[in-house]
């Protein structure tokens, strides 16, 4: 095997795995990581570190891989992310530590992100122990949602010896992991669920059913049950609609619905009792990754799945991974295409979607190119149910029901970027609550900083 | 896990349960709900507070049987657990962001509709207890099918069961009873509170348009977390898309397009037969319970 090329990682068969939920990509064996890992140069001033919105020692645990040293691997890691099997399937490698790697100007960049899921698979795997923590402090911090800002911060401040509870909202931890990523990119059971664990393991205690909001407020948490500091990672999980014609009919659903009925409540599988409804066409509006989950669970569901997307396919906010597993998997791309209007029956069903024709013009504030409708060219695509994924924003809850809590106008919590301090001493946010929709690794780099300025406050 | 500390029938395929949820029962106000997930392989079940206990730790829930989901709840005994109890959600009622002054100068009935009557019980009891007696009306199919009646009593100003058959009360609609109360008895009344099936809201909605009383009702649509994420149980209320979960469950009566929030409440009917094969009849179906 030549250095320039990236040795090749098993997938499932796409026509296959269109028809079940089983992890798409099936990971490298032993041999096969450490033929990846000994590609690597050992850069002295490694760029790909500084690309990781954690930091992680990348060349550092790749030399272990290469050494056939795995558990070595998984601590170098571990020093750094609470998450490692979960990023290695979900993190942008690409845009991220990959796009620095030296191999990458002649031939491929060393697989990151495959290496490290390898890591973390390991670990699992072998039951590397991780949960070394110092002593305990007794200061109490309540971290707020068990997406990747909560279990980082949490995981982070565990091991710096305090005594950190989670509250989340839904019945089960792991946040957008749990119910916005497909089973096929994330299995839950397995990864998900063990990294969880490996959180809890360093101490961290865990009450699922608690809206922080709703079923007791920052403020009881500080003064009745002596929190000492508050981190908010509450994410962004409320959909956004279009706003057109027809969006209220039976068929038309939020991704969020769609998904966390299948991801959540697992309603793909025979014996849960949630019921999800998919019919034989099926349109996703959108074009990022919550899209092609969206559009890739319709297809396992048994539907003919379509993304429809306003621009054309070099602006599609997903990743490059994604877009392409979604063609193998049959998917079809209707691109330059919005739609006006939902179409009905009678009875209130879905049974068309009016859109119109788009084509590019100057590029727009975003830097990509703006969408202008081409007139007369409307059409009607025939579809029976439409999922709409345009985006989330954070819940507006929280501030709600916290005095002095500032946001900003699109709802999201107004925190500063090196501590995640936000308008009320003591409390600290991060994540998709902050930013509004990002990525899981931008979640946990908040998160640890977050747990840092904690810490710093408390240590005092 | 949240322990079944009482249970008890109330009518045919109607019963009450008392439920350890310390956390909800200390902030659970009139006009709220919680999500119920029984164990493992079960839907998120929305259904309304009908009392809560902050000193035991306890809330009440008062169930129906129309389903497979709140068929196998209702297997569940004293001592048994949830594996899964969330709330409050939704908003408290509206009357309880008025002030007391301004209540006391209304005069305000209740229409319950079957199982709605169990989350008019907090809201009449509230109000007693700021000294507002409301009247009630309580409609069901027959004498044993009405509910709470005497806990309502002891709360309410005149309580006026009505059943279908005749067999108890005033033989006959509740929205006749209203019409009747208002035309021939002259009963002046500032705010109707509905609660009750969709279908009852609805009639209870167009009668007092007619009339020009204010109402309020509780919608109980489809919905999967009950926080805001899914929009499932989005409604058009005055031209505008609501959550029926954070922005309700209450709103104007009047405002509610209530042909657009039934025909979404049948949303997963045909899904019944294709995801129950193999599991037990009438299964996998319980959104709307509430």
């Amino acid at each position: 095997m030549s250095i320039k090329k990236r040795v090749p990682i098993a997938e499932q068969n796409p026509k296959i795995r269109a028809t079940n939920f089983e992890e798409v990509c099936l990971g490298y064996t032993q041999d096969e990581a450490v033929e990846e890992a000994s590609r690597c140069l050992n850069c002295k001033k490694p760029m790909c570190v500084t690309k990781c919105p954690v930091a992680i020692d990348i060349p550092g645990f790749i030399q272990h891989v290469k050494n056939r040293e795995f558990a070595e691997a998984v601590k170098v890691v571990a020093k750094y992310s609470a998450l490692p099997a979960v990023c290695g399937r979900v993190c942008p490698q690409e845009t991220q530590c990959e796009s620095k790697c030296i191999l990458g100007i002649k031939g491929d960049a060393i697989a990151i992100g495959k290496l490290e899921r390898f890591v973390g698979d390991y670990s699992r795997e072998y039951n590397v122990d991780i949960s070394q923590t110092k002593p305990k402090n007794g200061k109490k911090v309540a971290v707020i949602g068990s997406g990747p800002s909560g279990l980082t911060c949490a995981g982070d401040l565990a091991k710096d010896g305090y005594d950190v509870t989670i509250f989340e909202a839904l019945h089960e931890a792991g946040g957008v992991l749990v119910y916005g990523i497909p089973e096929f990119r994330l299995p839950k059971d397995t990864v998900v669920k063990h990294e969880v664990e490996n959180v809890k393991k360093l101490g961290v205690k865990l009450e699922t059913n608690v809206i922080v909001g709703r079923t007791v407020t920052i403020n009881q948490l500080m003064e009745e049950e002596d929190f000492k500091a508050v981190f908010i990672g509450s994410g962004a999980g409320l959909p956004m609609f279009m706003g057109i014609p027809g969006e209220n009919l039976n068929g038309v659903f939020s991704a969020n619905e769609f998904l966390t009925r299948s991801n959540l409540m697992k309603a793909f599988k025979e014996g849960y009792r949630t019921p999800i409804r998919v019919g034989a066409r099926v349109a996703v509006v959108g074009g990022g990754n919550v899209a092609m989950d969206s559009v890739r669970t319709a297809v396992r569901l048994g539907a003919e799945g379509h993304i429809v997307y306003r621009r054309s396919e070099s602006e599609l906010p997903a990743r490059a991974e994604e877009v392409h597993h979604a063609k193998e998997e049959g998917v079809i791309m209707d691109l330059l295409v919005n739609p006006v209007e939902i179409l009905g029956d009678e009875k209130g069903n879905v049974i068309g979607m009016k859109c119109i024709r788009m084509e590019l013009g100057a590029p727009d504030a975003s830097g990509r190119r703006r969408p202008i409708e081409i007139k007369g060219s409307e059409f009607t695509m025939d579809v029976d149910t439409v999922i709409m994924s345009l985006g989330t924003s954070p819940n507006p809850l929280i501030p709600l029901t916290t005095e002095g809590l500032d946001i900003n106008k699109r709802k999201c919590i107004i925190a500063e970027d090196e501590t995640g301090l936000t308008s009320i001493d003591k409390v600290y946010a991060g994540g998709d609550a902050v930013s509004g929709a990002a990525t899981v690794i931008l979640a946990m780099e908040a998160g640890k900083k977050a747990a840092k300025a904690i810490n710093e406050m408390l240590i005092k | 896990m949240y322990k079944i500390v009482e249970k008890k029938a109330l009518a045919p395929q109607i019963f009450l349960m008392d439920i350890e949820a310390p956390r909800v029962a200390k902030s659970a106000k009139p006009g709220q709900f919680v999500i119920i997930k029984m164990d493992e392989k079960g839907e998120r079940l929305p259904l309304t507070i009908s009392n809560f206990d902050a000193e035991k730790g306890t809330v009440t829930i008062v169930v129906q049987t129309i389903g497979c989901s709140t068929k196998e709840m209702e297997k569940y005994e004293i001592g048994d657990s949830f594996s899964d109890f969330v709330g409050p959600l939704g908003q408290a009622s509206e009357l309880m962001s008025e002030s007391i002054e301004e209540l006391k100068k209304k005069k305000i009935v209740f229409v319950a509709g079957g199982l709605g009557t169990a989350p008019v019980y907090p809201q009449v009891k509230w109000l007693s207890e700021q000294g507002v007696k409301a009247d009630v009306i309580i409609g069901a199919k027959g004498k044993d099918y009405v509910i709470m009646e005497d806990e309502m009593k002891k709360v309410a100003g005149n309580v006026y069961p009505c059943t279908d058959d005749g067999s108890y009360g005033y033989k006959g609609l509740v929205t006749n009873k209203l019409k009747e109360l208002v035309q021939n008895e002259d009963k002046k009344y500032d705010l109707v509170i509905a609660i009750g099936p969709m279908i009852m809201m609805k009639f209870v909605c167009q009668l007092t348009e007619e009339l020009g009383i204010s109402t309020i009702v509780s919608m109980n649509p489809i919905m999967v977390d009950g926080t805001g994420m899914c929009g499932g149980c989005r409604l058009t209320v005055d031209g505008e898309t609501k959550f029926a979960c954070v922005d309700g469950p209450e709103f104007d009566g009047h405002k509610v397009d209530f042909a657009e929030a039934m025909r979404r409440q049948t949303m997963y009917k045909s899904q019944e037969t294709s995801k129950t094969e193999g599991i037990k009849p009438g299964c996998g179906l319980e959104g709307g319970t509430k």
